[in-house]
């Protein structure tokens, strides 16, 4: 086997949708049709795992694919899929580019972190809180570092040219964008968590996969029992230690010439840098996940057993309370099943001041309630918002929809011939509409403050409200 | 108001059956000083191109309005995600004829744009007005952002003391105005002096300080130097976007005027009501800004 092509082409694969999907989240031109979204974001696995869960009648079969990619090739996904592993191997190729050529060693598997973490992220969705998954799954959190922290950047760059080309007349190759500013505890958040990956990246390569990441934990533990599968062959090996080198995921242990597959990325770079003809990529014997030989354990290996036990109890116990927490949260989906639009009451009299007295969930998301328990806030509908009335909350959903998307009106209006958030939603979180539907969809209800209208206050006319009202439910009659 | 009631209607009924009642008037106006220069034209039953070109061979040809090398800006009511036959937005053949007469004439380049209240992309294109512009050789341009405004001064004016307009606005040598006749909920009637609306950035400070007044004082500022009124259809009811066809007539009509007051006040009577009903052209009438009695006017009327 060609394993320079191989890796040649895993890293095509990865630029690709890397590329891809950054285009797609800063995307403020509307470039790419609805087709274009569904198809870019189709294999990403906690969307369409969320998706094939919260909306009946669809399977969303991204997840499955990447399910069956790994126990053939391994944590593939991970490699050439997931925009933000893809991303890490971007900020690892430029750390290898500085002056000191950074050289990767074998680490200790961060094994009760990862699963702990795996559990707690998984654990919360029983009671209908998906927090966790939003701040950690890999899709999501690369969804909005994209939009609070690249967008800008590439807004900032547009408007300077289009701004230059305006002068010489010329207004039909850039124009002019108005960002909405991102609140700024999100940003904060994003930044936070952009820094540590970076570092991460920098000096330690994959390590949030293999340390943090939810997916990279759950993949990686199915990938122990991979097909196809990085072999060492401990009769050509001479221990030249070229291939830890390479190795991203710090995972290949010379010293007992084993690589741990629960963090092997299958990055194929240790493949094209062996000198000794060791090591090979092909489906894996039976001995390969039979136990490890147990000759002369040194103190290294036991305390690695000791460790490797507990994680898979850990695991074990993470994945039965994931299928309950899964099955519990699709429940009270199905009580809400009839469209149900929460009631907003206004507070007591009418007051001058305006109090809401509820947040505005996305047209499609059915419920405030269901929608918090579904979305992972990767923003890219708040991207694909023609209006720009779809916001990253902050605490409008109280802690529990931070950074998933509300309707903010002082941004912007929900236009009444728009779906394209239901469109572009890849968990499920905003269901698909159709026009038709979303023509009889009540996203809320308006309440009218007759003390605050300017016709009450200023005896002029106005009438914005019912000028962009499409049904003329809001209609002016004759007043004063 | 359904259609049919509509035009059994008395005031649909003189606009549908032939506009007796208001063109009648207009008519009967123009007799004995049809030799002077013409103040306004209006037109009607042809195609918007036919009536157009009609109109301002009438007014003396499009050379009289724009010069060689001139940077022409035309400012069409772009607003809504709405096609043609929705009588929301003015009609994309008549904005693509006067594109292709002003480049005749010699114009250096056509830009059209608008502050749409839809998303912008969106009604360039569903409007039909990008791709009309863009076959004539005309140029898009965008209004969307707040960066494409520019701050300026409104001397003479009662509320509307500065404002922030579209940089075209200020750099072009001719601006011509192309709005479509339309009921609207906040103005009453949407024409040439609310079309105005469009070129402004912050519309909502013109809501909150009395509309109609502020629509007259932008006048102070800048009045376009020719007015074309769409009536090709007419959104009747439920404007300035409309619920359905249900809502719009067919008129086949066009009025051109270098006074936007008038043009205004004609396209008003053409409507069913009278000038002074709406308090903008009431107000800018006032203010001197141009002329509401058409009985003063040089009026052609042209019936294709």
């Amino acid at each position: 086997m060609n394993f320079l092509l191989l890796k040649r082409l895993r890293v095509g694969i990865s630029v690709f949708f890397l590329a891809f999907l950054v285009l797609l989240f800063i995307d403020f031109r509307k470039s790419f049709p609805k087709e274009v979204y569904e198809w870019a974001v189709s294999l990403q696995f906690v969307p369409s795992l969320l998706k094939t869960i919260s909306v009946s009648g669809v399977v969303a079969f991204g997840f499955i694919i990447v399910l069956l990619l790994t126990i053939l090739f391994g944590r593939v996904y991970c490699s050439m899929l997931c925009p933000l592993g893809i991303f890490q191997d971007f900020v690892s190729w430029l750390s290898g580019k500085t002056k000191k050529k950074r050289k990767y060693k074998y680490q200790k598997a961060w094994t009760i972190l990862r699963y702990t973490l795996l559990a707690i992220a998984v654990l919360p969705l029983l009671f209908g809180s998906i927090t966790l998954v939003t701040l950690l799954d890999p899709y999501s959190l690369f969804g909005r570092i994209s939009t609070t922290l690249f967008k800008p950047v590439v807004v900032v760059f547009n408007n300077l040219f289009a701004a230059g080309f305006a002068k010489a007349d010329i207004y039909n190759w850039l124009y002019r964008y108005d960002m909405v500013p991102v609140p700024s505890a999100i940003l904060i958040i994003t930044t936070f968590f952009m820094a540590g990956i970076v570092l991460a990246a920098f000096y330690r390569g994959r390590l949030y996969c293999n340390a943090v990441c939810p997916v990279g934990t759950f993949l990686g533990f199915i990938s122990k029992f991979s097909i196809f599968k990085i072999t060492l062959d401990k009769n050509q090996c001479t221990k030249c230690g070229r291939c830890a080198r390479v190795c991203k995921s710090e995972c290949i242990d010379l010293k007992t010439q084993k690589i741990d597959y629960s963090r092997c990325v299958a990055c194929y770079n240790c493949l094209t840098v062996c000198t000794d003809r060791a090591m090979t990529y092909k489906p894996a014997r039976s001995e390969a996940i039979v136990k490890p030989e147990r000759v002369a354990p040194t103190a290294a290996a036991k305390s690695k057993r000791a460790v490797s036990d507990p994680s898979k109890r850990n695991f074990l116990i993470t994945g039965i309370v994931g299928v309950a927490a899964l099955y519990g949260f699709k429940a009270p989906e199905i009580q809400t099943e009839p469209k149900k639009t929460k009631v907003i009451k206004p507070k007591g009299e009418s007051t001058v001041p305006e109090k809401k007295t509820s947040p505005v969930s996305p047209p499609g998301s059915r419920s405030v309630e269901r929608f918090n328990k579904i979305c992972t806030g990767c923003s890219l509908c708040v991207s694909a918002c023609p209006t720009k009335v779809l916001q990253p909350a902050f605490l409008e959903y109280g802690l529990i929809g931070m950074m998933q998307p509300h309707m903010n009106y002082r941004k912007g209006l929900c236009e009444f011939d728009c779906n394209l958030c239901s469109d572009v939603c890849p968990t499920g979180a905003i269901v698909p509409i159709t026009m038709e539907a979303k023509h009889l969809l009540q996203i809320g209800q308006v309440h009218f403050e007759k003390k605050n209208c300017i016709v009450e206050t200023e005896k002029t006319d106005c009438g914005a409200c019912s000028e962009h009202c499409p049904t003329k439910a809001v209609h002016m009659v004759p007043y004063g | 108001m359904e259609r049919r009631k509509f035009i059994t209607s008395g005031i649909g009924a003189g606009i549908a059956t032939g506009a007796a009642i208001t063109f009648g008037g207009i008519d009967n106006l123009m007799a004995g000083n049809s030799a002077a220069p013409y103040d306004m034209v209006a037109v009607r039953g042809g195609e918007p191109d036919v009536m157009f070109d009609k109109g301002i061979e009438a007014l003396g040809g499009m050379s009289k309005f724009v010069k060689p090398g001139q940077k022409v800006l035309i400012k069409p009511n772009i607003g809504w995600d709405r096609v043609p036959e929705r009588g929301a937005n003015t009609n994309p053949i008549l904005v693509k004829r006067i594109v292709e007469q002003c480049l005749k004439a010699g114009a250096k380049e056509v830009f059209v744009f608008d502050h749409t209240c839809h998303e912008w992309t969106k009604c360039y294109k569903n409007s039909g007005i990008e791709a009309a512009v863009t076959a004539a050789g005309g140029k898009m341009v965008p209004g969307d952002s707040e960066r494409y405004y520019q701050k300026v001064e409104v001397t003479g004016s009662s509320k509307l003391k500065e404002m922030k307009v579209h940089e075209l606005l200020i750099s072009s040598d001719v601006f011509i105005n192309v709005p479509i006749l339309k009921h609207h909920s906040s103005s009453k009637i949407s024409i040439s002096m609310k079309n105005m609306m469009g070129c402004v950035w912050d519309r909502g400070f013109w809501h909150k300080n009395d509309l109609h007044q502020c629509i007259a004082d932008f006048l102070h500022y800048k009045k376009p130097d020719l007015n074309v009124v769409d009536a090709y259809y007419v959104l009747k009811q439920n404007g300035p976007m409309g619920v359905s066809l249900d809502d719009v007539i067919t008129m086949k009509s066009l009025i051109i005027s270098k006074d936007i007051v008038a043009a205004d006040a004609a396209a008003t009577k053409f409507f069913g009501k009278n000038p002074a009903e709406i308090n903008h052209i009431q107000m800018a009438y006032a203010a001197g800004l141009g002329e509401m009695d058409l009985s003063k006017l040089n009026i052609n009327r042209i019936n294709l």
